[in-house]
């Protein structure tokens, strides 16, 4: 009777810090295409060639009070990829890299977020490229300009894990298993905080 | 009789420099047709480094030059094929300098670096820009077809003199035959 007693006063409290946590949790999923980038850096006998996925979308939220519940999905339309040249953009939607018609869409599903402290998180989830899934994990930045939420990070990829370059493109040392991916994504929180002015 | 030749250091870059040139051009002209693969790649760096390094052999050329004057032409050359022959090498000289940069830049405006021996990065001048890219592809192009036709004239003319005039300016150029 007294422990039942105890949990009914503790209740309301339990409610409300539930409340106040779920409430900071901040949904940022509209993304100002013109302010956010995906890139790439692909090595080429050492010659490194700048690329890029200009069409993307990308829900984030995150509490930096309660990082852990933070949730990070992104989906990357292959077809837009830009590989640094006509002759390479030609190539790389084929069968041997990116195969395209057969998955269009590269995905990123986060299963789990960290602090890294000074503004710095990590996210570590399941990527999906060509059918092939890899656990990754990233390191960004996060900062809130009014309502807009701004991420930028990046990590080093090893293509050949999602068999991108394919057949006689399996030679590293022609193009690099390291492609390093830098992201920045400028997204508006949903529903959009009420403006001040 | 004696002949004044070229120094054996002239020889041996002009030689060195002629090989180097047919085969880079070669390439080039090969490389631009082929569809995106390992192999196309290949050639595309090594046509960038020999591009770099006859650049480089090019300069130590203009060097020595300056401080090794080419040997007297025959005192029976009529002044007209002096002002050609001088002509034709220094514009030799142009070109062999303004390809291997036009090269360079256009490498830089199509968004690839050059990496010598894919080790040493050399700065990119220019900005990646399309249609910058494609003016340079132009030039550079332009500027190879006018070498070839100032080699073949070269190579016409030191064989006319060789076969036809029977006189020494091609032996100017080999090495003397050990008696």
């Amino acid at each position: 009777m007294k422990s039942l007693l105890a949990t009914a006063a503790l209740l309301p409290g339990i409610l409300l810090a539930t409340a106040s946590t779920t409430a900071r949790a901040i949904e940022y999923s509209a993304v100002q295409a013109e302010k956010s980038s995906i890139t790439f850096v692909s090595r080429q006998m050492g010659v490194a060639v700048n690329g890029r996925f200009p069409k993307f979308n990308a829900q984030v939220s995150i509490d930096p009070t309660k990082p852990e519940i933070g949730k990070v999905n992104i989906s990357i339309d292959l077809a837009s990829i830009d590989a640094g040249s006509k002759d390479a953009n030609d190539e790389v939607t084929g069968k041997q890299w990116f195969n395209v018609p057969m998955f269009p869409m590269a995905t990123f599903t986060s299963t789990g977020m960290k602090s890294l402290g000074a503004g710095k998180y990590e996210v570590a989830g399941l990527l999906t490229i060509k059918g092939k899934s890899q656990s990754i994990a990233a390191p960004f930045t996060y900062k809130a300009e009014g309502s807009n939420g701004v991420f930028e990070g990046g990590m080093t990829l090893k293509r050949i894990d999602f068999a991108i370059g394919d057949g006689p493109w399996t030679d590293v040392s022609m193009v690099a298993n390291d492609v390093q991916v830098n992201f920045r994504i400028m997204a508006t929180a949903s529903p959009a905080p009420a403006k001040s002015k | 009789m004696r002949i004044d030749r070229y120094t054996s250091t002239a020889m041996a870059l002009h030689w060195l420099v002629a090989a180097m040139l047919l085969i880079s051009v070669t390439v080039g002209l090969y490389m631009t047709g082929l569809r995106f693969s390992p192999e196309k790649l290949k050639l595309y760096n090594w046509h960038k480094w020999a591009g770099v390094t006859i650049f480089i052999l090019v300069l130590i050329r203009c060097g020595w030059r300056v401080f090794h004057p080419a040997p007297p032409l025959p005192a029976t050359t009529p002044a007209w094929q002096r002002r050609v022959a001088a002509a034709t090498h220094l514009l030799f000289y142009l070109l062999m300098i303004a390809i291997p940069l036009t090269g360079w830049l256009m490498s830089s405006a199509k968004g690839f670096q050059t990496v010598y021996f894919g080790v040493i990065p050399l700065p990119d001048l220019l900005e990646k820009s399309e249609a910058l890219g494609k003016l340079l592809e132009r030039t550079h192009r332009l500027l190879n077809y006018t070498m070839i036709a100032l080699a073949v004239a070269h190579v016409a003319g030191a064989l006319k003199h060789h076969f036809i005039d029977k006189d020494d300016i091609l032996r100017r150029m080999l090495p003397a035959r050990r008696a």
